[in-house]
C-alpha cells in the first residue's frame, strides 16, 4: 500500500472550515496545550455549540468512502457508524484492549484513539478487507484452524495487528524480546515468545493465546 | 466530548499562530488527548493537528548524536537504525512502553506531554484532583496509592509520570527543543518535567503555546553498558510500578567514566538519580557498592499508605539493572 | 460414536468470525437509529437533590434526557429480584442513590457524540448520605442469607469442634479473594426496536429467554410482545446472565422517544451495574490425623453484596464434596455494603472456594511433609460426602496420575526455594479443581427441508463456547447428514426454550434436546421412504434403515439408498419437521455429578522485583466425553487464563472514601495479556458419564478457572517459602515486610 499522507497535506483541500461556528467554539472549554504547553486547567464544561464539520476521503479496503462529519468523530466510529462496517469492534474506546486495531497506510494503530479526519486520504484496511479474492487469507484460516478464538469479539483487531506483527517482525523490527538490539535481525522465524510480545497490545478475554500464537506462527512459516 | 475545531497545519509558524488561542490542543498520535477528552478531563475548544509539519526526521548531529523530530513515531524512533545504534537504551524504554498500535501512533513530542494515569486524575467522578481540579484535593492521598509517588510527592499530589522513553531520555541527558512565538529554547530533559508543589495542574515547564519540535541526544556513551528494567503486574502492556534506566560508559580498565541513572513509576517526573551516578563513578563491577548507589538513588523517598512496597522494589531494580549494564 | 461428534472440528461460526461478518448486538444497525449513553452517580449513597437537564436537553441532536423525573413508572411487583436471573435494577424510578456508578439518567440523540457530550452537561445536586464501604467493619453485622443459589447457606455434619480440636494436626488461616469483574470484550450493548406494542432487543446475552422473561415483567407488558436476538455474544463469563438496567433502559428510552435505540456500554461501566464476583474472606480450619486422614474441615465465608439485593458468592460449596471427612461444617455469611449487586462469574463459588480450600490443604501437606497429591489421594472421596450418593462418574484418581506425569511431579523436591533459574526462584504447586455438572430442560426443532439439508432452531446461545458447532456435530450424527449441509439458528427467544448459557450446562441441556429432534426427524423421513412404492427402502422396517451423508440406506443392502431430498420430493415435498425436548430425570437422585481435574504450575518469581510469572499449566480433566476435541481444549485454555488472571492479576479496586471504582478501566484493571500465558497443557481422560445425559458429556465451560489460582498460589509458596493468602499474588505482596 503506498502512502498518501504526504499529499494530502499538501493540498489539504478537504477540510471545510465553517466560520461561523468557529468563534463560537472559541469562546468556551478548556484551557492550555497538549503536546505544547499546559498553563491553567480547564474551566468547567463549555456551552454547547455547532462545531464546525470536515469533509474527508477515507480509502476503506480499497473503496472510498467521503464522509462529512464533526471532527470529534474518531476513526472506529466513522467506520462503524457512519461507513456501516461493523467488523472492526469497540472494546474499550481508549486505546487499551486492540479490539479497534485497523491498519492504516499498513501500519496498525487503535482506530478509537484517532479522529477520522487525520486519516483524510489513507488507507485503511479493515477486517473486511483481510480476504483476498474472497477467499479467507491463510492468517484467517489459520485463525479457524488452531481455534484462535472463542467469542470473536477480539478477532478482527487480533487479525489485523497480526497481519502488521508479521510484516514488523520480517522487516526486523525489534520488541522488548529481541535479544540483540542492535543487531539489525530479519528473523526467518519468529519465536513464541516474540509473538507473545508483539500481539499483547491485544487483549483476548477468551484467552485464547497459545492458540492465537500457534496461528500466527502457522501462518507466518506458511507464507514466508 | 466537546464538540471543537480542527487545523491542519503544514508549518510550525502556522501551528505556533493557532496555538495563540490559549484554548487549543496540539495533536500528535492523540493516544493521551483523546482519551482524556472522552473523559471531559481535557475540553480543547481547538484541535492542532501538527502531524503535517515537517518534524518527523531523525537526524545525525555534528556531535554523532541525534535529534530525533517531535512528530516521529515511537515505533519508528525505537526501530531507527541509528537509535538502535547508539541509543539501544532508548530502543529499549520505548518498546517497554504501552502496545504496538499505540507505539505506532504516539509520537516523541506527546510522549513527553503524556498526563498521569493517575485514576483519581483521569476520571471526573472523583471530585477531589488538584491535578485536574486545583483546590479540590488529592483522593488518591487516602485512597488507592499502590501505584503512586515515593519521591518528590507534595501534599498537593502524589500522582507518577507514566512515560517509560522519558526515563531513558533522562539518563540519556537529552535535550527538548521548543519553538514559541518569541522564539526557540533548548530545554534539558532533567527540567523539562516539573515536580507538582502547589501546581501540580502543570506537568512540565512548557510556556503556553510552546511546541516541541525535536529531541536532541548528545553524543553517544552508553551503546554498550545499558539496561531499560521495567517493574510491571503484568508482562507486557502495563505501565511500570517502577522503572530503571541505566547508561555507563566504562573505560579500558573496567571502570565507570561516566553514568546515567533514572527512575520512572516514582515521581511526578521521572527521576534523576544523580547522586547515585557520582557514587558509581570510578567504580568497578567489583568495587561498587551498589546497594548504597540504589540507597542514594532513594534518597528521601517517602512512602504513602499503600506503597511502602516500591522502596525495596526501586532499590532492588536499581541494583539489578546496573548489574546488567555492567555485565553487558 | 462415528461421525462428526468428538471430532476435532473447526467452528462453524469461524469464517463468520475471521471475516468481520459476525454481527454482534452493537453491529446491528436499522433505519432512524439513535443513540443513548447512560449516566451514573458519583456518590454511594444519597438522594438526587435535583438535577438540571436543561443545557442537555438543548445541546445540538439531543432527543431525550431521562431521568427519575420524567421516566416512564413500571409496574411496581416487576421491579423486585427474583432470582436467579431476574436482578433487582436501577431504572429511574426514584431519587434514591445506592451506590456510585448506579445509573442515574439516559441520554438519548442522533449521533453518539451528541449523546455523550450532552450527557457531560447534566448537572446533578446529589444529598449524599454516609454510605457502608467497608468490608472489615461490616463483617460484625454479617447475616445468613436465606439461600446460595443452588444450595442452603449452611451445611453441617458430623461434630466438627470436637473432631478438630482432638486432630493431631491442624491448619487454620484466612484467605481471601478480591473484587473482580467479568469483562468481556464486547461491553454489553442493547438495541431496541419497538413496533406498535412489540418489543425487538437486540442483547448481548447469555439467556435470550431470560432476558425476555425479565423485559416483560419489569415493563408490564405480555411476554409474547417480547422477542430477544443475540446470535453472537462477545464474551460473557456470568454477566450477561441477566438483564441488567441498561436492556431496560434502552427499552424505555426507545419508548419515549419513538426511536430504535442502541445504548452500549461503555468499559468504565462494564465496572458495576453489570454484576462483579464479590469480594471474599474465607476461614479454612482443616483437622488431619498424622499421615493425613482428614478428620474435619470447618470453611466460613463472608462475602459482599448491595443494600438492595441479596447475592453470595458459595464458595464454601466445594469443601462440601470435594474430599472425604466426617466431620465438616460450612457457613456464609453477607454484608451489606453500599456497592452494586454481585452476579456469577466464571465457577461462582468454585473458583474462590477452591482457591481457599486447595490453598490450605498446601499448607496441610506442608506442615505433615506429605506429599499434596498424595495428601489428596489419601482423602479421595470416594462418594459424594455430603449426600452418599455415588458419583454418576468420576476420573479424578486418573487426573492426579496422567497430570502428575505430564507435568514431571515426581521431580518435584518438597523443600522451598530449592529450585533457581538466574535471578528466578522456580516453584511447582498443584490443586484439585472442580466443577458441578448440571442440566436443565431445553428443547429444540430440527427441519430438513426439501434440498434434503437441515436447519435446527434452539433458544441457546453461543458465548464463544462452540454451542453452532457442537449443535452442529451432534445433529450431523443423528440425522445423517455431513455438517455442511446443517444450519443452526440459535440466540432468538422465539426458538423453542433453552436455558441459560451458564452454570457450563449449555452443552450438556441442549445436545440431547438436538439429538432427540434430529432423531425424530430422521424418523419420519425413514417412514416417508418405507412407505413410499417408488423408494428403494421400500417395505423396509425402520430399524433395518441407516442414514448417513445425507442418504437413507438399507443396512442389510447399501446399495438400496435414497436420497433425503428425493424421499422429500417424492413425498409432496414438504419439509419434516421435529420438536423434543430434554431434560433431566431420576438419575439426579441417584447420583451426584460433578467434573474433575488436576492442575499443576510453575511459576519464576523474581524475590528482589516480586515478579511472578507461570511458566507452564498442566491441566488433565475428567468431563464425561468430549463433544468437540478442539473447541473443549480452548475452553479449558480459557479458563486456566482466568485462573492465571485471578492468581495474579485482577482485582477492583474500590475507592474507600468515595465508592467509586478506582480502576475501572483495562489499564489498570489488569486481565491477563498474550505475553502472560505461556505453555498450557490440555488433557482429558477417557470418560463416558452415561449417567448423566444421553451424550455422556458433562459440563465444561468453567471448571478451567478452579484450583489454577490455588496452584499457581502453592508453586509461589513452592518458590519462595511465602504464603500469600490474599489474591492476587501482586509483587508489592512479595516485597512486602
Amino acid at each position: 500500500m503506498k502512502r498518501q499522507r504526504a499529499a494530502a497535506c499538501d493540498s489539504r483541500p478537504s477540510i471545510n472550515v465553517d466560520r461561523r461556528t468557529f468563534i463560537g467554539t472559541m469562546a468556551c472549554a478548556g484551557a492550555g496545550m497538549s503536546f505544547g504547553a499546559l498553563a491553567q486547567p480547564p474551566p468547567p464544561a463549555a456551552a454547547p455549540v455547532q462545531a464546525q464539520r470536515a469533509t474527508i476521503t477515507l480509502h476503506v479496503n480499497g473503496v472510498a468512502h467521503e464522509l462529512d462529519l464533526e471532527p470529534r468523530v474518531t476513526l472506529l466510529d466513522a467506520l462503524r457508524d457512519r461507513i456501516g462496517l461493523h467488523g472492526t469492534k469497540k472494546g474499550c474506546d481508549r486505546g487499551q484492549c486492540g479490539a479497534c486495531t485497523v491498519l492504516v497506510d499498513g501500519r496498525r494503530i487503535n482506530s478509537c484513539l484517532t479522529l477520522a479526519v487525520m486519516h483524510d486520504q489513507q488507507a485503511i484496511t479493515t477486517v473486511e478487507g483481510l480476504a483476498v479474492n474472497a477467499e479467507p487469507s491463510a492468517l484467517q484460516s489459520a485463525f479457524m484452524d488452531f481455534d484462535a478464538f472463542q467469542c470473536g469479539f477480539c478477532t478482527p483487531g487480533q487479525l489485523c495487528s497480526a497481519v502488521a506483527m508479521i510484516d514488523e517482525a520480517r522487516a526486523g523490527a525489534a520488541s522488548a524480546v529481541t535479544a540483540d538490539i542492535k543487531a539489525e535481525s530479519n528473523p526467518g522465524t519468529i519465536s513464541d515468545a516474540d509473538i507473545r510480545e508483539r500481539m499483547s497490545g491485544n487483549i483476548c478475554r477468551c484467552g485464547a493465546y497459545p492458540n492465537i500464537v500457534a496461528a500466527i506462527r502457522h501462518a507466518s512459516a506458511r507464507t514466508g | 466530548m466537546i464538540a471543537f475545531d480542527y487545523a491542519r497545519p503544514t508549518t510550525i509558524d502556522s501551528a505556533l499562530a493557532a496555538a495563540a488561542n490559549t484554548q487549543a490542543r496540539f495533536i500528535g498520535g492523540g493516544t493521551n488527548l483523546l482519551d482524556l477528552m472522552k473523559g471531559s478531563v481535557e475540553q480543547p475548544a481547538l484541535l492542532i493537528d501538527v502531524n503535517h509539519l515537517d518534524i518527523s526526521a531523525v537526524e545525525e548531529l555534528p556531535d554523532g548524536g541525534l535529534r530525533i523530530g517531535a512528530g516521529a513515531r515511537n515505533s519508528d524512533v525505537a526501530n531507527h537504525r541509528l537509535v538502535r545504534e547508539r541509543y539501544p537504551l532508548l530502543t529499549r524504554a520505548l518498546l517497554a512502553g504501552a502496545s504496538p498500535q499505540l507505539r505506532n501512533m504516539a509520537t516523541v513530542g506527546g510522549n513527553l506531554m503524556q498526563r498521569t494515569r493517575c485514576d483519581y486524575f483521569v476520571d471526573t467522578g472523583f471530585a477531589r484532583c488538584n491535578k485536574r481540579l486545583p483546590g479540590s484535593g488529592c483522593a488518591a492521598r487516602d485512597g488507592h496509592n499502590h501505584l503512586h509517588a515515593i519521591l518528590g510527592a507534595s501534599d498537593q499530589c502524589v500522582a507518577v509520570n507514566p512515560s517509560d522513553m522519558s526515563v531513558a531520555l533522562l539518563a540519556l541527558a537529552a535535550t527538548v527543543n521548543v519553538r514559541g512565538v518569541g522564539g526557540d529554547r533548548r530545554i534539558a530533559m532533567a527540567d523539562f518535567h516539573r515536580l507538582p508543589e502547589d501546581h501540580p495542574e502543570r506537568d512540565t515547564n512548557l510556556k503556553p503555546g510552546e511546541l516541541i519540535v525535536s529531541v536532541d541526544l548528545p553524543s553517544p556513551r552508553f551503546a554498550q553498558n545499558y539496561h531499560y528494567l521495567k517493574v510491571r503486574e503484568r508482562a507486557s502492556f502495563a505501565f511500570a510500578l517502577v522503572a530503571v534506566a541505566v547508561g555507563l560508559d566504562i573505560d579500558e580498565s573496567g571502570r565507570v567514566r561516566e553514568a546515567g541513572i533514572a527512575l520512572g513509576g516514582v515521581a511526578h517526573k521521572p527521576w534523576l538519580a544523580r547522586d547515585a551516578a557520582t557514587l558509581l563513578t570510578g567504580k568497578s563491577a567489583h568495587d561498587a557498592d551498589l546497594d548504597a548507589v540504589a540507597a542514594a538513588a532513594l534518597s528521601g523517598a517517602q512512602p504513602l499508605s499503600r506503597n511502602a512496597y516500591k522502596i525495596p522494589m526501586a532499590k532492588n531494580a536499581v541494583v539489578r539493572a546496573i548489574k546488567i549494564a555492567m555485565e553487558a | 460414536m462415528k461421525g462428526s461428534t468428538g471430532s476435532a472440528m473447526n467452528r462453524v461460526d469461524g469464517l463468520a468470525k475471521v471475516t468481520g461478518a459476525a454481527a454482534y448486538a452493537a453491529d446491528f444497525d436499522v433505519p432512524r437509529i439513535a443513540y443513548a449513553t447512560m449516566v451514573q452517580s458519583t456518590i454511594a449513597r444519597g438522594r438526587i437533590a435535583s438535577v438540571q437537564t436543561e443545557r442537555a436537553a438543548q445541546a445540538p441532536g439531543v432527543l431525550l434526557v431521562m431521568t427519575h423525573e420524567n421516566a416512564p413508572k413500571l409496574p411496581a411487583e416487576g421491579q423486585k429480584a427474583q432470582p436467579p436471573g431476574d436482578r433487582a435494577l436501577s431504572l429511574l424510578q426514584d431519587d434514591q442513590v445506592r451506590y456510585n456508578g448506579e445509573p442515574v439518567a439516559v441520554v438519548v440523540a442522533e449521533t453518539l457524540e451528541q449523546a455523550k457530550y450532552a450527557a457531560s452537561l447534566l448537572k446533578f445536586s446529589w444529598e449524599p448520605a454516609v454510605p457502608a464501604l467497608d468490608f472489615e467493619s461490616a463483617r460484625a453485622s454479617a447475616y445468613q442469607p436465606a439461600a446460595l443459589t443452588h444450595a442452603p447457606p449452611d451445611v453441617t455434619w458430623g461434630d466438627v469442634p470436637t473432631a478438630m480440636r482432638d486432630a493431631p494436626a491442624q491448619h487454620a488461616a484466612t484467605y481471601a479473594t478480591p473484587m473482580e469483574n467479568h469483562n468481556p470484550m464486547e461491553p454489553h450493548a442493547t438495541l431496541a426496536v419497538w413496533n406498535g406494542d412489540e418489543l425487538t432487543v437486540h442483547d448481548s446475552t447469555q439467556c435470550v429467554v431470560g432476558a425476555r422473561k425479565a423485559l416483560a415483567r419489569k415493563l408490564g407488558i405480555p411476554v409474547e410482545k417480547v422477542r430477544v436476538i443475540s446470535p453472537y455474544v462477545g464474551g460473557g463469563f456470568g454477566c450477561k446472565g441477566s438483564a441488567w438496567s441498561h436492556v431496560l433502559l434502552a427499552a424505555m428510552a426507545a419508548r419515549k422517544t419513538h426511536r430504535p435505540v442502541r445504548l452500549a456500554l461503555e468499559r468504565t461501566q462494564m465496572f458495576g451495574p453489570v454484576g462483579y464476583r464479590p469480594r471474599t474472606r474465607q476461614e479454612l480450619a482443616l483437622g488431619a490425623d498424622s499421615a493425613g486422614n482428614l478428620l474435619a474441615i470447618r470453611h466460613d465465608v463472608v462475602s459482599s453484596t448491595s443494600t438492595f439485593e441479596d447475592w453470595s458468592e458459595p464458595s464454601a460449596v466445594v469443601t462440601r464434596m470435594l474430599y472425604a471427612c466426617p466431620n465438616v461444617s460450612t457457613t456464609h455469611r453477607l454484608v451489606k455494603l453500599n456497592l452494586a449487586t454481585p452476579t456469577f462469574t466464571r465457577a461462582p463459588g468454585e473458583a474462590t472456594g477452591s482457591y481457599a480450600l486447595e490453598a490450605a490443604m498446601d499448607e496441610l501437606a506442608c506442615k505433615l511433609q506429605v506429599d499434596p497429591v498424595e495428601l489428596r489421594l489419601r482423602n479421595y472421596a470416594e462418594k459424594e460426602p455430603e449426600s452418599g450418593k455415588a458419583w454418576s462418574s468420576k476420573a479424578l484418581r486418573e487426573c492426579y496420575r496422567a497430570g502428575a506425569e505430564r507435568f514431571g511431579w515426581s521431580r518435584r523436591k518438597a523443600a522451598t526455594g530449592s529450585l533457581r533459574d538466574g535471578e528466578q526462584l522456580i516453584g511447582l504447586g498443584m490443586a484439585t479443581a472442580t466443577y458441578p455438572a448440571n442440566r436443565q430442560a431445553a428443547n429444540a426443532l430440527v427441519r430438513i427441508g426439501a434440498d434434503g439439508s437441515a436447519t435446527v432452531q434452539c433458544a441457546t446461545q453461543d458465548i464463544g463456547t462452540g454451542t453452532y458447532t457442537i449443535i452442529t456435530q451432534v445433529a450431523a450424527d443423528a440425522l445423517g447428514l455431513p455438517a455442511n449441509r446443517i444450519a443452526v439458528e440459535i440466540g432468538d427467544s422465539q426458538f423453542p426454550e433453552a436455558p441459560i448459557s451458564g452454570g457450563s450446562m449449555t452443552a450438556a441441556s441442549v445436545t440431547p434436546a438436538v439429538q432427540a429432534a434430529a432423531r425424530q426427524a430422521r424418523s419420519q423421513l425413514v417412514a416417508r421412504a418405507v412407505a413410499d412404492s417408488e423408494s428403494p427402502l421400500h417395505g423396509l422396517a425402520g430399524d433395518e434403515i441407516d442414514a448417513a451423508d445425507g442418504w437413507l440406506l438399507s443396512r442389510a443392502d447399501n446399495s438400496r439408498r435414497d436420497a433425503f431430498a428425493s424421499v422429500i420430493a417424492r413425498s409432496g415435498g414438504s419439509p419434516i419437521e421435529a420438536r423434543a425436548q430434554a431434560k433431566p430425570g431420576e438419575e439426579k437422585d441417584q447420583y451426584a455429578m460433578h467434573s474433575f481435574g488436576a492442575v499443576f504450575a510453575e511459576v519464576a518469581v523474581d524475590p528482589a522485583l516480586g515478579e511472578v510469572r507461570v511458566r507452564r499449566i498442566v491441566g488433565t480433566y475428567s468431563v464425561g466425553s468430549v463433544l468437540n476435541a478442539k473447541t473443549a481444549r480452548s475452553q479449558l485454555i480459557g479458563g486456566v487464563v482466568w485462573g492465571i488472571g485471578m492468581a495474579l492479576h485482577e482485582q477492583t479496586l474500590v475507592d474507600p472514601a468515595s465508592g467509586r471504582v478506582v480502576n475501572a478501566n483495562l489499564a489498570q484493571y489488569h486481565v491477563p495479556v498474550n505475553a502472560d500465558i505461556a505453555d498450557i497443557d490440555i488433557t482429558f481422560v477417557d470418560e463416558n458419564d452415561q449417567n448423566f445425559n444421553p451424550l455422556g458429556a458433562r459440563g465444561i465451560g468453567e471448571i478451567g478457572i478452579t484450583g489454577v489460582a490455588a496452584a499457581i498460589a502453592n508453586a509461589v509458596y513452592h518458590a519462595t517459602g511465602k504464603r500469600v493468602r490474599d489474591l492476587p499474588i501482586t509483587p508489592d505482596k512479595l516485597l512486602g515486610a
